[in-house]
Parts: C-alpha cells; structure tokens; sequence
C-alpha cells in the first residue's frame, strides 16, 4: 500500500516474465516505460503550468487572468497549445534549416533530462546518479548550446544579440551556482539527489541558508526569468533568440522555459528544502510525490514572485552583481562550511547543525557591512560636484582650462 | 553480441562520422556542431566503461565550455562562418603522411597490447569510484603533486588573462 507505482511496476516485470522474455530485455522494456511515464507526467503538468503561470501573473498585476474556458479558466492552456499548433510555420530566409529545428526540440529535451536524477519519493526515482549534481550542471551546458544553436540559425540580429547576452548569462552566473551546489553536497558526503536528500533530517534550508539564496538567485538568472531577462529585452532587441519562432516552434521554448522554472523549483526543494520529505512520506512513498510537488510549486511561485516584482537588471550590474558579488561569497561560504564540516562533531547533528547556521549568520552579516560601507562610497562618489558643461566664450579660456586641468 | 557491444559500435560509428563531418563541412558553425556530437559520443563511451564522472566532466567541459567558446570565436570572426575558399593546402601529403604513420605506429603498439584480451575486473556494486578517485586526488602517494601543478597552472592563466584584460586607462586618468 501506498506505493502504486512500485506494485504497477512490479506487475509488469512479472507479467513480462511469464511472457519468456529474457531479463535483459525486460529491464531494458521497463526502463523505456519508466522514461516514458516520467516525461508524459512531466509534460502534462507542463500544460497546466500555462495556466498556473497566466493566472498568477494575473494576480500580481490586479488582474482576473483566464476566466472564459472553463471553470477558473482551467480550458485556456488547450485553447493555446490549439492556437500555437494552427499558426504558420515560419523559415526566415537566410535560416539554417536544420539546425534552425534542432534548437526548439534542444530548449526542451534538456529541461526533461533534469528530471531523470530528481527523485520524486523514497522509492520513485530515475536514478541515483553518483554525481547527480553535477549531471545537472552538464545538462545545464547543453541548454546554452540550444540558446546559441536558435540564435546563431535565425539568421538575425536581435536573434544572435539575444543568444549572446543569454550565453554570457548563463556562463558568468553557472560559477557561483557550481559553488553554492557543493555545499549540499559537503554536507550530504554525496553528489547523488537520492543521497542528499536521505540526509536532510534537518533541512539543509535551515542549515545553510546563503547558499540556498545563492542558488535561487543564480536559477533565476539561468533560466532567463526577470530581473534577469535582458536576455529577451523587449524594448532593446525584440524577443532575443526566438524572435524568428513561430507556432509551436516557439510554443516548444515557452513550454521549455515554464518546465524548467518548475524543475529549478524542484531541483532547489531536492537539495535545500529536503524533496520528498515530511510526515508519512517514509511509509508511505506516494505521499513523498505529493510534498515534493508541494515544494517545487512553492519555489516556482517564489520565482514567479521576484519575476513580476523586480524591474530588470541592466547588463553591467548583472555582471557585477555576479562576479563581485555572488562568486565572492559563494568561495567564503564554500570554504566557511569545508572548514566547519571537518571540525564540528557530526554525531549530534543538533550542533552540527547550529555551528553551520551560525557561521552562515556571521559571513551573511559580514557580507551585509561590506555592502553597506560599499553603498557609502558609492554614494559619496555619486553625490559630488561634477564638472557641468557651460556655453565656451572664447579658444583662450579652453587652452587655460585644459592647460590647468593638465597640469 | 552483447548490449554493450552493440551501444559501442553504434557510438563509435557516429563519433567517426562526425569527426568526418567536422573536417569535410565548408560552414565552420556546422563543424563546430558535429564536433559538439563527436565530444558527445565520447561522454557516452565513457558510460558505457562505467566511468560515470568521466562521462559528466567530458561534457561539461568539452560541450559547455570549448565547444561554446569556439562556436562563439567563429560568429565574433568576421565571415569565416561562410568561408567559401579551398578546403586543403599543398601540405595536405604530408599531413596525411603523418597522420596515416602515427595511426599505423599506435595500431601496431596497440596490437601487442594485453589489455583486449584481458577480460573486464567486476567492479563491486560497494565501491563509489568518485570517492576513490577524490581520495585519490589530494592523498600524497597518488596524485596530489600533479593535481597542485595543474591548478597553480590555471591560476596563473586566470591572473594572466585579468593582465591582459586589465583597463590601465582608468589610473591614468588623475
């Protein structure tokens, strides 16, 4: 009881077996039907999630969202896949026809490879990949080839501005990311999901809260969401890569684009917020689907949350923002937390766990003293009298000014 | 034949015909794509010798960042991308001259190697070779010392590429 896909699967292994089938072939079968199912089910959450996504943006902005189709308006995302699915298909001229195809289905196929190492209860699970984490990272890399594949084929300038500023994104905002991501797994002695996630018998949220925001801040820029979104800047260069995309070319990117919000959600809830865990979940396993689920909608609101609430960062600041100020102190937690994990007695985890939080106190109230004696300099530096331009009365008085500016 | 087998051939083929592609195909954005596919095939070789890290590292390393490098020094470049020039220079006999002997000299040393006959050690489900291999790298009776060497070696290109990089116009200006 409680575990009806395990007994489903079992079921299908022994009917398989009756059948004379030789146990290769029946793992290899029930590997293609466990890929199978985890796609569709991801992919038709994926549907509802246009509406899930159109409704709360709706919200934000004092708004009624969908409400026509429907109860609540639940009929709308069909209404738009229909939509999408009739619209004329495009090929720019000048467009690299295949490689021009090839990105759409990328942008998508990457966000579901994320998904085989999540493990969405004790016992349903891809896999326990011994370097689950970094899986995610790799899976990360091929995502930008996409972007650049979409932008480089269009064969337009917005396109290819769009496809850089996306590639410089996500490279400068995958090293803190990359570093905040050992934590977990410092912690956890592990790379594997499955493994971290058996160790969070406190939440590593409450352990290391500063890498946890560190992630988050670092998806957000990843998948491209506001106030990271200048990768698609409406008003500098019109929609950025998929600017050519039409139909369900373009509908592949946005369903890409609002998978991988939620699977950022899941993949944060599996490393900081304990995945499948929470009460009944170890007996019975299906309700360890429900919380992770629970999580990772959470997260995908948060995300939603900073999206429709932040205006966007200008592109200096997003480098800035990154390397003097998240890659920094994404090193002092790392080494902070590497140090703490040697020295600290693991055996009650109730001290491990206290000296952990609290040196995350002290480098995040460290980290706010410095930025605050950087916003006086700042400050100062900006409140200055500046040289103001005035009208030129004669070529004397320039040689004079520049003959004493010089001197 | 085995599975394992078959998924070999079938990668090696690819990673062959790739490789081809990357130095047949006029349009260099292309072949840096099927170069992309020939890192891939070998990340998938890697899996199928249970070399799992090895795997992983190949593509994060070999796809996310040369290859993204590359496609990107090509579409800075101006034009390259649809170079339309001869695909060979007169050097080509002697680059074939050399390619064809250190391939007959690596076949030759190979084919007096042990290692094809030798069948595979099982590696026991226990072990995590991460771990080993991370235990390996920094215990100083395996590869501490080259392990240091490297990363001071890329330390230095990081400072020496923030040199080049450096902006000395904004001291110069009080």
């Amino acid at each position: 009881m409680g575990d009806p896909i395990t007994l489903i699967g079992k079921w299908l292994e022994s009917l398989l077996f009756g059948w004379g089938l030789n146990p290769g072939i029946i793992s290899l079968i029930m590997a293609v039907i466990g890929v199978v199912a985890i796609a569709s089910a991801v992919l038709l959450i994926d549907i509802l999630l246009v509406w899930v996504e159109r409704k709360i943006v709706a919200r934000f902005q004092d708004r009624l969202g969908p409400n026509r189709l429907g109860p609540f308006g639940l009929i709308q995302p069909i209404a738009d896949v229909i939509k999408l699915l009739i619209k004329e298909d495009i090929l720019p001229r000048g467009a690299d026809k295949f490689v021009y195809n090839l990105a759409p289905i990328l942008a998508l196929a990457t966000v579901l490879l994320l998904w085989a190492v999540l493990p969405l209860s004790s016992t349903i699970y891809g896999t326990n990949l011994n370097v689950g984490v970094l899986y995610i990272v790799a899976v990360g890399a091929i995502s930008t080839l996409g972007i650049i594949m979409a932008g480089w084929a269009s064969n337009n300038k917005y396109a290819l501005l769009g496809a850089f500023r996306t590639v410089a994104q996500m490279i400068s905002y995958e090293v803190p990311m990359v570093i905040a991501l050992l934590v977990p797994v410092i912690m956890a002695r592990s790379m594997g999901l499955k493994d971290i996630v058996d160790a969070q018998s406190v939440w590593f949220l409450f352990i290391a809260p500063l890498p946890a925001l560190i992630v988050l801040i670092t998806s957000i820029a990843e998948l491209g969401r506001a106030p990271f979104d200048l990768t698609e800047a409406e008003s500098e260069i019109v929609a950025g890569y998929h600017i050519e995309y039409t139909g369900m070319k373009f509908g592949l990117f946005y369903a890409g684009e609002l998978l991988h919000a939620l699977t950022v959600g899941g993949i944060i809830a599996t490393l900081f917020l304990g995945g499948w865990r929470g009460p009944g979940a170890e007996t019975y396993p299906i309700l360890g689907v429900f919380y992770f689920f629970i999580k990772a909608f959470f997260l995908y609101w948060v995300i939603m949350w900073v999206k429709y609430s932040l205006p966007r960062i200008r592109i200096d600041h997003m480098l800035n923002l990154n390397w003097k100020f998240l890659t920094p102190l994404s090193l002092a937690i790392l080494i902070v937390t590497a140090i703490l994990d040697k020295i600290l007695p693991r055996s009650p985890g109730a001290i491990y766990a206290l000296g952990m939080l609290a040196a995350n106190i002290i480098v995040g109230w460290i980290t706010l003293q410095l930025l605050k004696s950087n916003v006086r300099r700042e400050r100062k530096r900006v409140g200055e009298p500046r040289p103001v331009a005035q009208p030129e009365t004669s070529a004397a008085t320039i040689t004079s000014q520049t003959s004493s500016s010089s001197s | 034949m085995t599975a394992i087998q078959a998924i070999f051939l079938v990668t090696s083929v690819v990673i062959l015909g790739s490789a081809l592609m990357v130095v047949t195909t006029r349009n260099l954005v292309h072949a840096a794509l099927w170069l992309v596919v020939a890192l891939f095939g070998v990340a998938v070789i890697f899996v199928v010798l249970n070399a799992g890290f090895l795997a992983i590292a190949q593509v994060v390393i070999y796809i996310g960042a040369i290859a993204i490098l590359m496609i990107f020094a090509i579409m800075l470049t101006q034009r390259v991308a649809q170079d339309s020039g001869p695909q060979t220079n007169p050097n080509w006999v002697w680059a074939f001259l050399v390619a064809a002997a250190l391939f007959g000299g690596l076949t030759w040393l190979l084919s007096a190697w042990s290692g094809f006959t030798t069948p595979l050690p099982e590696i026991s489900s226990r072990a995590d070779p991460l771990r080993q291999l991370g235990q390996a790298l920094v215990s100083p009776n395996a590869y501490v010392l080259p392990f240091e060497v490297a990363s001071v070696l890329l330390v230095a290109a990081l400072i020496g590429a923030i040199m080049i990089a450096w902006d000395r116009k904004v001291d110069k200006g009080d």
